[in-house]
């Protein structure tokens, strides 16, 4: 029997076993601030374990997970966004009368499940991380009852969250029927060779990519997405959102890319049309959107969109080591911005969901300038305006694609791009133009995740050459 | 013994039954035991296809997925129950306050 090389997954099993205690020290802790702080703590034990991780490689546990650059990346970006969201949530759930030592413990077993998924390497280990990420996040969703809103998010998510759970085991049963196995790397040379049923297994890697596009978002499984971002606690959503589409984004990437380059003349043409679908409907309903909760939701899903492009050349060799690196890009941006811009949300944001209109933003340029020049910053980036993460990430995808030869897909990028400059400069002109007073809360964790997350988003704009070159070293690992 | 196909078409069918239920009953409960007919489904065809190919892999996920699916009941029947304290009904269609 192969040694099993707990080596590979110490962070996680560190997150777990912190996790597990922290559940039951709880129990004895008065003040939930100290529970917040000791999940902070377990976090960054375990992001300096990530780090120290750079530069390795190996398998273990019989070839079910594996440690490569691209899980080191994407589990110091997770590690990082489960920081973000406790420092979010620390001065929130006081507030908002949530304050519940599970909070914690949930968000720390959600991150196990993210950092599960970035290292699978069998479908099965794919779905069991995909389960342990979501079911913690259905429980902090409903997490402000009996608020009722708050609970409605929580069924909804549950239900449409055990439905794409089960697309993605039927999809891996027929995988599982087509090739004999649920390994990657099994299933990919019974693939290319050919000895596999190939209706099975087309329909099996279809049915995982419905399942993942759930989670990730994607039109035309985007329905839930609106509804949970908006009835969930704030800080929950923050979370969610940077947290669930990372993670689901890098299961795709490595199943895809790993398990079924074969299957790629079939898949690249839907990855086209989600991508596409997924870009032009969240930009242009977000149009309508009055309340920002809603609008930062569907402007998750039209990042959803941006990130797909870096599929879309997944079976081109001479191409998808770019595309995905452009694809990790993006993903840091998209996670740094999105936290910045709910820190700002959640500054604002009143007792029993009061402060959430955009029209609550006016006045907010002349009573907090740091504050607003924040938010200008972040919506900059989700537009994609220089001088901004947003504009060097959507760079990188767009020549990405372009040089797979989807030129017609790059320009429906930037045509969307110029769209949701309209709504996104909405918030930018309320915030400036119009009189108003607002009040935000003064809590110095949110400050610093706001302040962080912009000064963050500016400076390696002007730098992007290491991070994506980080990008690039982690991707090449993956083939 | 019976043709393996059999089995496959059966679980197909079960899992086409369980993904209609979830789009058109209107009942969390009812919704809730389609994804359970989805889940076992996939059971099937995975208990089926170690047959063919005199693995034990698909069945062992099998009791995998089967833990799984219990983890989900118990936070779905927790969130139906908290529902229903507060509005004293868990019709789908009254679960309302978010849209726009």
């Amino acid at each position: 029997m192969p040694p099993l090389n707990f080596s590979v997954i110490l962070p996680l099993l560190v997150l777990t076993v912190w996790a597990c205690l922290l559940l039951f020290l709880d129990l004895f802790i008065k003040n939930k601030s100290i529970t917040a702080l000791l999940a902070a703590l377990g976090l960054v034990i375990a992001l300096g374990l990530t780090i120290s991780q750079i530069g390795s490689s190996d398998t273990g546990f019989n070839n079910m997970v594996v440690l490569d650059g691209f899980s080191t990346f994407i589990n110091a970006l997770l590690l990082l966004s489960g920081l973000f969201g406790v420092a979010l949530a620390y001065g929130y759930v006081k507030r908002t009368g949530i304050e519940r030592g599970e909070y914690y413990t949930l968000l720390l077993f959600s991150v196990t499940g993210m950092m599960l998924m970035a290292q699978a390497t069998d479908l099965i280990v794919v779905f069991l991380a995909l389960e342990l990420l979501s079911i913690p996040l259905y429980v902090l969703a409903a997490f402000a009852r009996p608020n009722a809103d708050s609970e409605e998010a929580g069924l909804k998510y549950f239900l449409l969250g055990a439905f794409s759970a089960g697309f993605v085991v039927y999809g891996i049963a027929l995988v599982f029927g087509a090739t004999g196995s649920t390994n990657l790397s099994v299933i990919m040379n019974a693939a290319s060779s050919g000895t596999s049923s190939l209706p099975l297994l087309t329909i099996g890697s279809a049915l995982i990519l419905v399942g993942l596009g759930f989670k990730v978002a994607a039109v035309p499984f985007h329905m839930w997405t609106p509804d949970v971002y908006h009835g969930a606690p704030s800080a929950v959503t923050a979370f969610m959102a940077a947290g669930a589409k990372i993670a689901g984004f890098a299961a795709l990437l490595r199943v895809f890319t790993l398990a079924f380059p074969s299957l790629s003349s079939d898949l690249t043409p839907i990855f086209v049309v989600l991508s596409a679908l997924t870009m032009i409907i969240g930009n242009l309903v977000a149009i309508a959107q009055t309340n920002i909760k809603r609008l930062l939701a569907y402007s998750s899903i039209a990042h959803a969109g941006y990130i797909l492009m870096a599929f879309v050349p997944y079976g081109q060799q001479s191409v998808v080591a770019t595309s995905v690196a452009a694809g990790l890009f993006y993903l840091v941006s998209y996670a740094l911005t999105n936290f910045g811009a709910w820190a700002v949300v959640i500054a604002l944001e009143k007792a029993e969901g009061k402060g959430l209109e955009i029209a609550d933003y006016a006045g907010l340029g002349r009573k907090y300038p740091a504050l607003a020049a924040a938010m200008t910053v972040f919506m900059l980036s989700l537009i994609g305006l220089p001088p901004t993460l947003g504009l060097v990430g959507k760079f990188y995808l767009f020549r990405a694609v372009m040089a797979g030869g989807y030129t017609g897909l790059a320009i429906i990028g930037v045509l969307t791009s110029l769209i949701s400059a309209y709504y996104y400069l909405r918030v930018v002109v309320t915030m400036y133009m119009r009189e108003g007073e607002p009040e935000t809360a003064n809590e110095p964790w949110l400050n610093l995740t706001w302040a962080v997350s912009a000064i963050a988003t500016v400076v390696i704009s002007l730098v992007p050459q290491f991070l994506f070159a980080w990008a690039s070293s982690a991707v090449l690992k993956l083939f | 013994m019976v043709d393996v196909a059999y089995y496959v078409a059966l679980s197909a069918i079960l899992f086409t039954i369980g993904a209609l239920g979830v789009l058109i009953r209107r009942n969390p409960l009812i919704i809730f035991m389609s994804v359970e007919l989805m889940l076992n489904a996939a059971n099937l065809a995975m208990v089926a296809f170690t047959r063919v190919y005199t693995v034990l892999e698909g069945q062992i996920f099998v009791f995998f997925i089967m833990t799984v699916a219990a983890a989900e009941v118990a936070v779905g029947l927790a969130l139906i129950v908290a529902i229903f304290r507060t509005k004293h009904s868990i019709n789908i269609d009254e679960m309302n306050n978010l849209k726009g």
